[in-house]
């Protein structure tokens, strides 16, 4: 009987594909943007996993996210390192600063200013060049996106590509000089900046003069002291906020979920792939159903009970589920697999494959409900009208 | 075969469909013996109750008051689920649509009701293949039922109706969509097939042109049976 059950739903090609499609577009729906929401989600802390080394990031108090920079006077360095159970601490700046390209037009920066004697906190993957170079003249890394991109140089022709920035070339941030000295790949990042590291004492030449320059101190453990009973020993010695990298992506996570309209914005199209796959598939499962009531009548008339028809129309809709949630997700994971190494955000975890799973599941449960119930109270007298 | 020796036998029964103002009655006290071996041909005017009257028999519709014991089995005291599994083992059915599910080869069609019985799908296929070629569509197997005419189909549905050896076959208009060459092929193949000592067989129709296939002819008007007579030359 259950064969029977697929051949009369795979028989009606137009609502087999149609039930398919429209399951398939409400998975694709779900899994593409919930995956660019999470890529995009997790763009917002990628400066804090490129730096691996600290335990501990040190900040003022009222920084709320990553990008939120509230300058320590430099002193605070000395506090934090004075620190029982802290094994080292170096300063980091980090700020937007405008750069003029080649070409005379300016493009906005996020500069790093690493600490000049350990260079800490630098990119986690030279392309060319070293790390060690910033310890040159006006030595600046860049990003490679960058270099390829907001950086680049005007075409030599017009209409061709523009000319990536190269190890050798001239910025002029805030109106002094900067020599490419290395390129470099970090993680994309949720402002999606040209990248530009230097050294710390540069970085607060390049900025513009202010009584506080240092953004972050950035500190290690000492072997055996436990990073978190750290923070609070920081805290409470300097009056100053730490928190361990976990804590700091959690807070940048949490400020972009509670203070934009992000969540709401990919919660709306979310929901729409679930309202819309609901709608198509319900409507035409249940379509479906109507369309075969005669057929479910003189099986029943013949003898099959309830529960087999119960069975009959799971399996149907099990069937046009799975089917529409592989696609679905295959899909999504195809357009992520082509857009990738591009501007677009683009992470697809195994809760997404869940979550997608689940709303997919929930969707022919709706429409295979609908058709039970119709078919349950189906009289078997139906039959001997034409 | 009854103890009393009928097939199927109707006492006083009654039917009303609808509520309240609405309410209209069907069947009025129908009595009606129908013996084993038999065909007989319910015949009356449009609305008269005749569909009514095979779809209480057949046990696909519950009758309100009055007696139907078919095959010793008394109607009313069957759950659902006895009678789902009592028409499952012993009803067969020829509807006027044929009600063939079009998306699958006749041979399945005429299959189902042994699936539904819970034969093997090679033996009920085997046994579908048998009756397809008693009715003259051996040649026929793999198609689907658009493919064929609509004797060609009905003769499927008749296929479907024996596969399983129901003892009563309830049939209803099963020659009103064929032409008269047709009808009469129809009921041709269905008394050469359906009909055996054990067996009995209730066509309702206003097909006056198969009349003459009939063993007896009950006659219907208003909810009731006003005549029962042998059978009577074609008018």
């Amino acid at each position: 009987m259950y064969r029977i059950a697929l051949k009369m739903l795979m028989g009606d090609r137009g609502k087999y594909l149609g039930l398919i499609m429209g399951l398939t577009f409400a998975a694709l729906l779900i899994t593409q943007q919930s995956s660019i929401f999470v890529g995009l989600m997790t763009r917002t802390y990628s400066f804090i996993n490129d730096l691996s080394q600290p335990d501990i990031w040190v900040m003022d108090p009222k920084v709320q996210f990553i990008d939120d920079v509230k300058p320590l006077q430099d002193t605070e360095l000395f506090r934090v390192r004075g620190i029982a159970g802290v094994e080292w601490a170096v300063p980091l700046y980090k700020g937007l600063l405008k750069a003029r390209l080649e070409d005379g037009n300016f493009q906005i920066v996020n500069l790093l200013g690493l600490d000049d004697a350990t260079l800490i906190g630098g990119p986690p993957v030279m392309l060319e060049g070293s790390l060690a170079d910033l310890r040159r003249q006006d030595a600046i890394i860049v990003n490679d996106v960058g270099a390829s991109t907001r950086l680049a140089k005007k075409p030599k022709e017009p209409g061709g590509k523009p000319i990536p920035l190269q190890v050798g070339d001239v910025l002029e941030i805030n109106d002094r000089r900067a020599v490419v000295v290395g390129i470099c790949r970090v993680l994309r990042t949720f402002q999606s900046q040209p990248v530009v590291y230097t050294t710390y004492s540069r970085a607060t030449t390049f900025a513009p003069r202010e009584r506080k320059l240092l953004s972050f101190v950035l500190v290690k453990a000492a072997g055996g002291v436990d990073p978190q009973e750290l923070t609070g020993r920081i805290a409470r010695g300097t009056g100053l906020a730490a928190y361990t990298a976990q804590e700091f992506k959690d807070l940048t996570f949490n400020y972009y979920m509670k203070s934009t309209g992000i969540p709401i914005n990919f919660g709306i199209a979310v929901m729409l792939g679930f309202l819309i796959g609901t709608a198509i598939a319900g409507q035409t499962f249940y379509n479906f159903t109507l369309e075969n009531l005669r057929y479910f009548g003189t099986l029943k008339a013949m003898g099959t009970s309830n529960a087999v028809l119960l069975r009959m129309i799971v399996l149907q809709a099990l069937v046009v589920g799975a089917l529409g949630y592989g696609l679905g997700v295959g899909a999504a994971a195809l357009f992520g697999y082509v857009m990738r190494g591009t501007e677009l955000s683009f992470r697809l975890v195994p809760e997404i494959l869940v979550l997608a799973g689940a709303a997919i599941a929930v969707i022919v449960t709706f429409s295979a409900l609908l058709s039970i119930r119709r078919v349950m109270r189906l009289e078997p007298a139906i039959v001997f009208k034409v | 075969m009854s103890n009393n020796g009928t097939a199927v036998s109707l006492r006083g029964v009654t039917k009303f469909y609808g509520t309240g103002t609405s309410r209209v009655q069907a069947l009025r006290g129908v009595d009606l013996d129908v013996r084993p071996g038999e065909l007989l041909m319910l015949v009356g005017p449009s609305g008269c109750g005749k569909t009514t009257l095979i779809s209480v028999v057949a046990a696909i519709l519950d009758h309100d008051d009055g007696e139907i014991v078919v095959f010793d089995r008394d109607l009313r005291s069957m759950s659902a689920a006895e009678k789902t599994r009592f028409r499952g083992a012993n009803i067969g059915f020829v509807f006027q649509a044929y009600n063939l599910i079009p998306t699958i080869s006749v041979t399945e069609n005429v299959a189902i009701p042994l699936l539904i019985l819970g034969s093997r799908r090679a033996d009920a296929m085997a046994r579908a293949a048998e009756m397809l070629s008693a009715v003259g569509l051996g040649d026929k197997l793999e198609v689907f039922p658009a493919q064929l005419s609509g004797g060609q189909q009905q003769r499927v549905a008749i296929a479907r109706a024996l596969v399983n050896n129901p003892r009563l076959i309830v049939c209803d208009e099963p020659t009103s969509a064929l032409d008269a060459d047709t009808g009469r092929l129809v009921m041709d193949v269905l008394r050469k097939n359906a009909l055996s000592e054990d067996r009995a067989l209730i066509i309702v129709t206003h097909d006056n042109r198969i009349f003459s296939f009939a063993d007896r002819i009950a006659r219907m008007d208003d909810g009731r049976i006003i005549l029962v007579e042998p059978q009577v030359a074609t008018s």
